[in-house]
């Protein structure tokens, strides 16, 4: 189908349902249970995870595939904030020109940036890239301060000129939408204690995200994927091979550069504010941690690490002293208090604890990430079923 | 006609004088031996010439092109490729995937950005790489992933990759250094095979049976010069070689 193979189009079907079915899956507690406050089915929380996924499924292909880590990544998706912002003010509420925006500019943008940095390979690229992240960070915040606004971020105003908008006389900002489908529009559907929330900005954002992700699909399976994967195994060798690597990794730089833009600017469409802590260095190493998180260089692990991270961040750091006693409420007294005070160590502002915790386990017992996790207990599975029936070859592992 | 043609290269590492004034040719269709001691210079002379060193002076003339100053994957691209002392593959990429990059790179020039071709959907490329496999003996290994394989079959997948790309000068860097003598045969079966197929080959080598099995002329490098020069059985006598090899000791 769409010119994948058996696997990958099965691969693409699950991720399709997991989109669609998204607010089912994330809200699997009833309202009216302790447990609610672990649902995750909100729209704001729903976006973030399909434009973090945008943003790592596009990392991926540079780290992933080449092995350059890039620790300014975060650079991009900032300037594709900024530009979608300033389409928005300039042309129109709709998305559409605010998008193509960010995707251009941040292309361009990696374009140049890419040229110089990949003059150097290993740690040295590491340190250029995140030196140019953070001198765009300073640059923000300094001199370019008129056109991104500082420290009150960009936004948007009445007085915007708007120029491709009818004359607006309502005396409110017009919202963000999609040739009339305002992002905020949407549904709730309660079916018994349960409520399900249908938000258009999120099924918007989860298109792109289809998109990117089958676009990296067919990068992974091109000749173009299979060099860029020979440039981590051995970039010698191609050299030697007849290859330039250049062009090559300038492409990759840039295709992930224009998917952290394509990211920044869904961001500004669902939300429309731009600031410069988008493109500080630690918002960079957040999609170092979601990629290998989930699984370096296999297409599935960047999207469930950045749905895990995402995930922490929101609703880890959400929980207090009486959400805990809440929940351990049904243990005795004498447990429940001890219990409470550790675990308290781990939720709120110590959400960074928990991820660094999973994150050192994860690296030292699934060097391949969750989806390592994942295949080595399907292994496990099928290798209890088949005790019964002739040994069949492994299967390869699934990317 | 000769197809390679290097003239006074010189070639220093700090005080050490590497190579002295170097002067060497290869005749089309040639199987060129280049031997000599430990230190001799002999890689440091591949080196020059296939573009990973650049020489302090002289020139590397491939035919009527100057190789002096190229990078390494234009020096490939007009038709040189080069085994290395220790095997150089993609580890992490298949044996078939090993083959096709290659193939890829003859076809298709030093870059092609594809992003959307179907790998699968290439079956020039795919059935070339699998008949190269073919002729090292390693199909049945198509699917592993290269680091696994023994050193003997890396030596062999990376003849297979300079061969696909059916290159006009062939440069081997000691291709037997490290095998076992049943190996090496196969290896200099291998060798010979291809010797068919009107590839000049340079082969760096120590090991005096290979050198006698494979080569029709033979060239020493002593100390970063050349001493002698001429047919493997003439050499062999030539008091001046077995000084550079043995320093000087009776026999």
């Amino acid at each position: 189908m769409l010119g994948l193979n058996k696997k990958d189009t099965g691969l693409f079907l699950f991720v399709l349902a997991l989109i669609v079915f998204a607010p089912f899956i994330l809200n699997p507690f009833p309202e009216s249970s302790d447990l609610a406050r672990f649902n995750a089915g909100y729209p704001d929380l729903m976006q973030r995870f399909v434009i973090f996924g945008i943003f790592a499924i596009g990392f991926n292909i540079l780290f992933g595939l080449t092995g350059y880590l890039s620790f300014g990544h975060a650079a991009f998706l900032g300037v594709g904030s900024y530009a979608g912002v300033w389409m928005m003010k300039l042309l129109t509420v709709n998305i559409v020109p605010a998008l193509i925006a960010a995707i251009v500019v941040a292309g361009i943008f990696s374009l140049v940036i890419g040229y110089i940095c990949l003059r150097r390979s290993g740690i040295y690229f590491s340190i250029l890239t995140l030196a140019f992240a953070q001198m765009s960070f300073a640059l923000a915040y300094s001199v370019l301060t008129p056109i991104t606004a500082g420290e009150t971020g960009l936004q948007l105003s009445l007085a915007d000129p708007r120029i491709l908008e009818a004359a607006n006389a309502s005396g409110t900002i017009p919202a963000a939408n999609f040739f009339g489908l305002e992002m905020r529009s949407g549904f709730d559907w309660a079916v018994g204690d349960w409520v399900f929330t249908f938000n258009f900005g999120y099924y918007l954002c989860a298109v792109f995200m289809l998109i990117a992700f089958y676009i990296s699909i067919r990068i992974f399976r091109s000749p173009f994927g299979m060099m860029l994967r020979a440039v981590k195994s051995n970039q010698q060798r191609m050299g030697y091979t007849g290859l330039n690597s250049k062009p090559y990794m300038l492409a990759a730089f840039v295709i992930s550069g224009m998917y952290a833009g394509l990211a920044g600017g869904l961001m500004v469409a669902v939300d429309p504010l731009a600031g410069a802590d988008r493109m500080f260095w630690t918002a960079s190493g957040e999609v170092v941690l979601m990629t290998i998180l989930g699984g370096v260089g296999t297409l599935l692990g960047p999207v469930l690490g950045a749905g895990m991270i995402k995930y922490f961040e929101n609703i880890f750091s959400r929980l207090n002293e009486s959400d805990l006693n809440a929940l351990f409420g049904f243990l005795p007294d004498f447990i429940q208090a001890p219990l409470v005070t550790v675990a308290q160590m781990f939720v709120g502002d110590g959400w960074l604890m928990t991820l660094g915790l999973m994150f050192m386990l994860i690296v030292i017992f699934l060097p391949g990430g969750l989806l390592e996790g994942v295949q080595r207990l399907g292994a496990l599975v099928s290798r209890k079923k088949k005790t019964n029936e002739p040994s069949q070859p492994a299967a390869a592992p699934a990317e | 006609m000769k197809i390679l043609t290097v003239e006074g290269v010189n070639k220093s590492f700090g005080g050490l004088k590497a190579l002295n004034n170097v002067n060497f040719s290869v005749e089309q269709g040639a199987k060129h031996a280049i031997i000599g001691p430990n230190g001799a210079g002999k890689s440091t002379f591949l080196n020059c010439m296939i573009g990973r060193l650049a020489p302090d002076t002289g020139t590397v003339m491939f035919g009527d092109i100057s190789l002096t100053g190229m990078k390494p994957y234009e020096i490939n691209q007009v038709g040189v490729s080069r085994v290395f002392q220790t095997p150089e593959i993609f580890g992490d990429l298949t044996l078939l995937e090993n083959v096709m990059i290659p193939s890829l790179a003859k076809r298709d020039g030093e870059y092609a950005l594809h992003p959307f071709k179907r790998m699968e959907h290439d079956a020039e490329i795919r059935d070339k790489a699998m008949h190269m496999l073919e002729d090292v003996n390693l199909e049945n290994k198509r699917d592993m992933t290269a680091s696994s394989l023994s050193r003997g079959d890396k030596r062999r997948l990376e003849l297979a990759m300079c061969l696909s790309q059916d290159p006009k000068l062939l440069l081997l860097d000691e291709p037997t250094a490290g095998m076992s003598r049943a190996d090496t045969n196969k290896t200099i079966d291998l060798l010979k095979r291809i010797g068919d197929r009107g590839i000049t080959k340079v082969v760096i080598e120590h090991d005096m049976h290979v050198v006698f099995s494979l080569a029709d002329k033979v060239t020493v490098l002593a100390q970063g010069t050349i001493i002698a020069e001429g047919k493997p059985e003439d050499i062999k006598g030539d008091p001046r070689v077995q000084e550079a090899y043995l320093g000087g000791a009776h026999l």
